[in-house]
């Protein structure tokens, strides 16, 4: 159906205006949030930035081990992404089985990413890495960077994981359809996409040499 | 596609019960009129503390009522410590800056105002419009509540510089939970004004009536929807910075704290930080928020004016609308000239004062578009349209201090004297108030469906107006003596000469604080005894008019509203409203 037949919320058929990108209000709006949080994320990386060109004892601290562990991450995001499209197709083609299925992938992906980072955030810890202190003697803000850099998306991430239970719960109840899929994936994918920098400025740029 | 049944989720009945009518209303017409409300209560705390630094200004010796009972520390016997006027005067920039410039213009007459004007129903996303009012509200209240910790408020400026903010309580009182207070109330006011944001541009582009193209689309609400995306870009940096912030203050990081600070003799144990990126994300955030403050204004005035003049803008809809919009983008490329004396590269002062400089065109064109269409005008003149023409004054006044300060050789003279408090004041601070009291007035009888009183209208204008210009023209005048701005007192030998200027700023200031009694007089007296207001009662051509005052609870009383003409159909009395049949008659 198009858009100018969408009724609106007095409970009487309302004509409308089409909307300019053909796009229905939640998906609208989690668009605009997704710009909204892209320059949040945006000033964090610039900070780091800043931090980094401005120090004279940048520390490139990572070893290979955490690389691998930064690649196995990358991959099991990456595949998320992946099952996130299928469960979105699925639930299009009213396949509630396979929907289920997809998401419940996505969602283990997702777990999956912030063990394996949490994992990497205590041994980082156990070396004695603070947020104002560096175990290597280089520049202090490297933990402070990296601390707060992926901790802001893995805020993400898990905020992400625990959003789509509820959408899975709420599809399964019948109060959710496809297009609330749809707009979880939405965000899903942007927090994918953000990894995608944060992976390599914060990871592959600090990689011992 | 689209399933239907996800719609009707966004359905809601009128609701029963005082709380969910009232409090917790998800209401945009009750949110508004919240909005409003906590936009007039800053005002008069701000404006209270704005009397209590000018006080001690002209007297520095003069006991002020109820400041030492407020603080006994920060004011014994009620003269303010030269910390404590510092903390008075932060708070007074950020209740004003954030609470009131912020709040009201944009999300006060906007939240009443904008889903009305596209032919809507209720925003877009109702519930998330309660939160961002609910959130705003307890921002306020974090806020409001640093006057009572034992240390008062903090002492760093709406603009909370580093690494002074950075430090924690070693830096002086307030610096210690007073900031933390301050920081989190900020980044509260960040997350509603995203939410609010994202609700105003879904709600333009999504929710428009049949026949309410773009091109139709009133003045005000062009405005607040340019406005909705500087203000989603420009928060979203404010809020990772009061992060950052904390995280300095909380952390123990240092992003804004250099290595090797003394402070009270103590050895900071930070290092590597920059100030400067702190200055830069503020004002990256901060230099956007003024136009975030003027945007809506200029809105307004294009709405009201028109009205008043009874004949279209110059240049229709397009050319204040590009303006504006020019005005949005650019407004993301100048900050670096709060900067000039920072410390920055003066190659980049000069990077920052080209842009600045070419601001300056957009903002001329509206200000000469609203100053033209003056030109053959059948003109009424209300309190409304009083208020726009004080609105045109103020921001030509203002905006001509701009040009000397756009200038970094100019600006190291001015910068940090009261030259720029009264280029600020005149610009974001006394256009937007004159243009959100012609908002005020215009939409009263909608609002509370009643008229106000002209008479006291028209008083409150002419005083307000002169008092204005007694205020900040001459704090512009002390500026350019070298009056350096923050200062608690006026004691140095070059000073004082200026004591009877400083004296006759703070008489002026203090009765153009009474002159807001009129006001507060006007709106209680007018809220319950003023005249019954018609449906249309300025006969103008918007869809608020074209609905009862008060609008019920679904706008229109479950009319379908289509629209046919632009917002500025008139010509002398004649006037065509958007949703008439009728001919055009102003070619719009």
């Amino acid at each position: 159906m198009s858009q100018s037949e969408l009724t609106m919320s007095t409970g009487h058929e309302v004509l409308m205006e089409s909307s300019p990108y053909g796009m229905e209000k939640k998906k609208l709006g989690m668009w605009i949030f997704i710009v909204s949080d892209a320059c949040t994320f945006a000033t964090f990386l610039f900070g780091y930035g800043y931090m980094r060109v401005g120090s004279q004892n940048w520390g490139t601290p990572f070893e290979f081990s955490s690389i691998l562990n930064g690649i196995i991450m990358t991959f099991v995001l990456l595949s998320s992404s992946l099952s996130m499209l299928a469960a979105v197709r699925a639930t299009q083609a009213g396949q509630k089985a396979s929907a289920n299925k997809w998401l419940g992938l996505t969602m283990l992906l997702g777990t999956v990413f912030a063990i394996l980072h949490l994992r990497e955030w205590f041994k980082m810890i156990g070396e004695g890495w603070r947020l104002f202190y560096n175990p290597l003697g280089g520049a202090a803000q490297f933990g402070a960077c990296f601390f707060s850099v992926t901790g802001l998306h893995l805020t993400h991430v898990i905020s992400g994981v625990i959003a789509l239970a509820f959408i899975a719960r709420g599809y399964n109840q019948g109060r959710y359809d496809s297009s609330h899929v749809e707009t979880a994936g939405l965000y899903w994918h942007f927090v994918d996409l953000v990894w995608m920098f944060v992976f390599p400025l914060m990871y592959l740029m600090n990689a011992a040499r | 596609m689209h399933d239907m049944t996800a719609h009707a989720a966004a359905h809601h009945a009128p609701p029963q019960g005082f709380i969910r009518k009232y409090v917790f209303s998800v209401d945009h017409k009750v949110i508004g009129i919240q909005y409003t409300a906590l936009g007039l209560v800053s005002a008069f705390i701000g404006m209270a503390l704005s009397w209590a630094m000018r006080i001690h200004l002209a007297w520095p010796t003069a006991s002020i009522p109820f400041l030492g009972t407020l603080s006994p520390n920060g004011a014994p016997g009620g003269v303010p410590t030269p910390e404590y006027y510092l903390s008075l005067m932060t708070m007074h920039g950020t209740i004003m800056a954030f609470f009131l410039l912020t709040a009201a213009p944009m999300a006060g007459f906007g939240n009443f105002m904008l889903p009305i004007h596209v032919g809507a129903a209720d925003m877009a996303f109702p519930r998330l419009n309660m939160a961002s009012f609910w959130v705003t509200f307890v921002g306020f209240v974090l806020a409001c509540a640093t006057f009572f910790i034992p240390d008062g408020p903090p002492l760093s400026g709406w603009t909370a510089y580093a690494p002074l903010s950075a430090v924690g309580a070693v830096a002086g009182p307030g610096q210690g939970w007073g900031q933390n207070l301050w920081g989190l109330s900020i980044a509260l006011f960040c997350v509603a004004s995203l939410l609010g944001a994202l609700n105003f541009i879904v709600t333009t582009i999504d929710l428009r009536t049949k026949g309410m193209t773009l091109s139709r689309l009133p003045l005000a609400t062009w405005a607040w929807f340019i406005n909705a995306w500087v203000s989603l870009l420009a928060f979203a940096v404010l809020l990772p910075t009061c992060l950052l912030l904390v995280l300095d203050r909380l952390g123990g990081t240092s992003f804004f704290i250099p290595g090797g600070l003394v402070i009270n003799d103590k050895m900071l144990p930070h290092s590597g930080g920059s100030p400067l990126l702190f200055q830069h994300l503020f004002w990256f955030f901060g230099h956007p928020e003024v136009y975030i403050i003027i945007l809506p204004a200029f809105g307004i005035v294009a709405h009201v004016m028109p009205t008043f003049t009874r004949k279209p803008l110059v240049g229709g809809w397009k050319v204040i609308t590009y303006a504006m919009a020019a005005i949005g983008g650019l407004s993301f490329v100048v900050w670096g000239h709060h900067m000039f004396v920072s410390g920055m590269s003066p190659y980049m002062a000069m990077v920052f004062s080209v842009p600045t400089l070419i601001i300056t065109i957009p903002s001329v064109i509206a200000v000469l578009v609203f100053a033209f269409s003056l030109y053959g005008a059948n003109m009424r003149f209300t309190t409304p349209m009083l208020f726009c023409l004080g609105f045109i004054s103020l921001f030509i006044s203002g905006g001509i201090g701009g040009f000397f300060l756009a200038q970094p050789a100019v600006d190291s003279y001015l910068h940090a004297t009261s030259f720029v408090v009264g280029h600020f004041h005149f610009t974001m601070g006394l256009s937007a108030v004159f243009a959100a009291f012609a908002g005020f007035y215009y939409w009263f009888p909608k609002m509370w469906g009643r008229m106000m009183n002209e008479t006291l209208g028209k008083i409150h204008f002419w005083l307000s107006f002169v008092l204005v210009y007694c205020v900040f023209m001459t704090l512009h005048l002390m500026g350019l003596t070298g009056s350096v701005r923050r200062y608690s007192q006026f004691v140095a030998d070059f000073m004082v000469p200026l004591t009877p200027t400083n004296r006759f700023i703070t008489i002026a200031a203090l009765l153009l604080g009474a002159t807001q009694f009129i006001f507060f007089y006007n709106v209680i007296w007018s809220r319950f005894k003023g005249p019954k207001a018609a449906d249309n009662p300025w006969q103008a051509t918007t869809l608020e008019w074209d609905t009862t005052s008060p609008p019920p609870f679904d706008n229109f009383g479950g009319r379908q509203m289509t629209v046919y003409h632009g917002p500025m159909e008139y010509d002398g009395d004649a006037f065509v409203m958007q949703t008439s049949t009728e001919k055009s008659i102003a070619g719009t």
